[in-house]
């Protein structure tokens, strides 16, 4: 079933009694060619382009709760490409492109909003840091404004720009940047992906994985052994955990970051905002909500909620930045599991054991590189090689040195 | 989230700051590449009971090593690095 405005009018009209289920929710088949562990965005977006960009059809996504109820279905929507190394800047321009283009691929309205994403700037030498990163950016063919003060006073009203301890002196604006709905992103590539004849499977937990002669042969699973010759993990947060099912020890801690919604108000922010001295992010949700999130929690967690001190850190900031959310009341608030990585940046590679792969160390900004990400995993399990585009996020590059560090905060996880 | 500060008595969270794991022994500065690879890169991160290291530092400043459950944050105790 295509969507499309006529179909929308069609379903209205009839009293919205006839729409069909988005996917199959088929039994598991005893073997697969490929199987995807993770119903998170990567995974899922992962399996939709194995399908579609290299005809890989035989494919299982293996979810032990539901499609899009991880990090996927958690995170503050913001999409991004406003990366300084260029290990990084290309892959996450293909993403947003990507994103540009993901609507009319997928038939799915995941509400991908070009509203702007703005880093505001509170020191000389802050602003020497942006107009470095926007100028890489631009090397990279990124779009890149460096704003003053008087630019950023006239694109966010509301905006306290001076505080006495923090005044803002500007911005780093990329104007395609912005948010995507995030539920919507994953049941589009499930949609797309059941379509191409992609079986999901949700309840099914991954519990071992089974490898011969270092030859990777199937996983276990809570509903039986299902055989494979080449299986992928995404499983951000639980990524150790699987990982050790095959014996790799890796470099990554499990943190978790919470996210808040306010209640709902008139419109007030129209792009998404960053504070560059403390840490906040905000935008605005189409139901009205602010939505807005701060740091990690700083300590190992698989809890999925958070504590209060980062809680009473996120709202100072959020109130310093904008007085009149000290007005609001915070509606909801909740916690997800980061796959925080030694260097900050991600891993899209093979691993030691033949015919498994690895996606992994997304650190809180997985989702902005969902398409990306989707599209070189893929390239990487079909053609046994990594893209161009991943060539970077090596599994063995802290080993050799090659680490790709956009803070330069070394490798301690909880400062990236 | 309480710490229990061998010093300070059970304090609240906000007042410690943690980097991390406790890490294994130290290796020999001759030691092979793979040995520091191992000790600065790679971690266990364990779902379940986990050592790892807090400094009071809105108390005693002192470093503590604690084991909390990374499930629940439920710490399950603390003692002070230094003897
Ligand atoms: C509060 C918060 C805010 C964020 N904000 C942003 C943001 O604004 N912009 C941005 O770019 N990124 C953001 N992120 C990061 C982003 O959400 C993640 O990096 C990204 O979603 C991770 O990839 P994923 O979607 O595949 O993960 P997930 O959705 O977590 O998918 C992994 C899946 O694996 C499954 N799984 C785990 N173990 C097993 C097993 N043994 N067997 C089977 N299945 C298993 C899990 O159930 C889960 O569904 C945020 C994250 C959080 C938590
Ligand atoms: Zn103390």
């Amino acid at each position: 079933m295509r969507h499309s405005a006529l179909a929308l009018l069609r379903h209205a009209l009839t009293g919205n009694r006839s729409w069909a289920p988005s996917w199959r929710d088929p039994a598991p088949k005893a073997a697969y060619d490929t199987l995807i562990v993770g119903g998170g965005g990567h995974g899922l977006a992962t399996a939709h382009y194995l399908a579609k960009n290299h005809g890989i059809t035989d494919v299982a996504v293996l979810e032990k709760g539901w499609l899009g109820g991880g990090n996927v279905g958690r995170n503050t929507t913001i999409i991004r490409s406003n990366y300084l190394l260029p290990g990084n800047t290309p892959f996450y321009e293909k993403s947003m492109q990507l994103w540009e283009g993901l609507e009319q691929d997928l038939n799915y309205n995941a509400m991908v909003s070009q509203r702007g994403v703005l880093n505001l700037f509170h020191s000389d030498s802050q602003r020497d840091a942006y107009a470095r990163r926007g100028n890489a950016m631009r090397l990279a063919g990124v779009d890149a404004e460096l704003l003053d003060a008087a630019q950023v006073r006239a694109m966010v009203p509301g905006l306290n720009l001076d505080s006495q301890r923090f005044p803002v002196k500007g911005g780093l604006l990329q104007r395609r940047g912005g948010t995507a709905r995030h539920d919507a992103v994953a049941w589009g590539f499930a949609r797309a992906a059941d379509q191409l004849g992609v079986d999901l499977l949700q309840n099914t937990e991954v519990t071992g994985i089974r490898i011969e002669r270092g030859r990777v042969l199937g996983v276990e699973t809570t509903r039986g052994f299902i055989g494979a010759k080449r299986v992928g993990l995404a499983v951000a947060g639980n990524t150790s955990r699987v990982a050790a099912m095959a014996g790799l020890r890796l470099p990554i801690e499990s943190h978790v970051l919470q996210a808040f919604v306010s209640e709902a108000v008139k419109p007030m922010i129209d792009t998404v905002v960053t504070y560059g001295a403390g840490h906040l992010y905000v935008s605005q949700s189409d139901k009205g909500g602010l939505v807005f999130g701060g740091d990690i929690d700083g300590y190992n967690s698989y809890a999925q909620r958070g504590n209060l001190p980062v809680v009473h850190d996120v709202m100072e900031c959020a109130v310093q930045l904008f007085p009149s959310m000290s007005r609001l009341r915070y509606l909801r608030q909740w916690g997800g599991i980061m796959d925080m990585s030694m260097d900050g940046s991600p891993i899209i590679d093979r691993t030691p054991v033949d015919g498994l792969f690895l996606n992994c160390g997304w650190c809180y900004g997985g989702f902005k590189a969902t398409p990306a990400s989707g599209w070189c995993f893929a390239h990487t399990i079909a053609t046994g090689q990594p893209h161009a585009l991943n060539a970077a996020f090596r599994l063995d590059r802290f080993a050799t040195g090659h680490v790709i560090d956009e803070k330069g905060a070394g490798a301690q996880a909880n400062l990236h | 989230m309480r710490i229990p500060c061998p010093f300070c008595g059970e304090r609240d969270a906000a007042e410690f700051l943690t980097i991390g794991s406790a890490p294994p022994p130290r290796p020999a500065a001759d030691a092979p590449m793979a040995a520091w690879h191992d000790y600065v890169h790679l971690r266990d991160n364990p779902a379940g009971l986990h050592a790892e290291l807090w400094q009071h530092i809105h108390g005693c400043r002192q470093w503590l090593r604690v084991m909390r459950d990374t499930r629940t944050h439920v710490v399950a105790g603390a003692e002070a690095c230094r003897r």
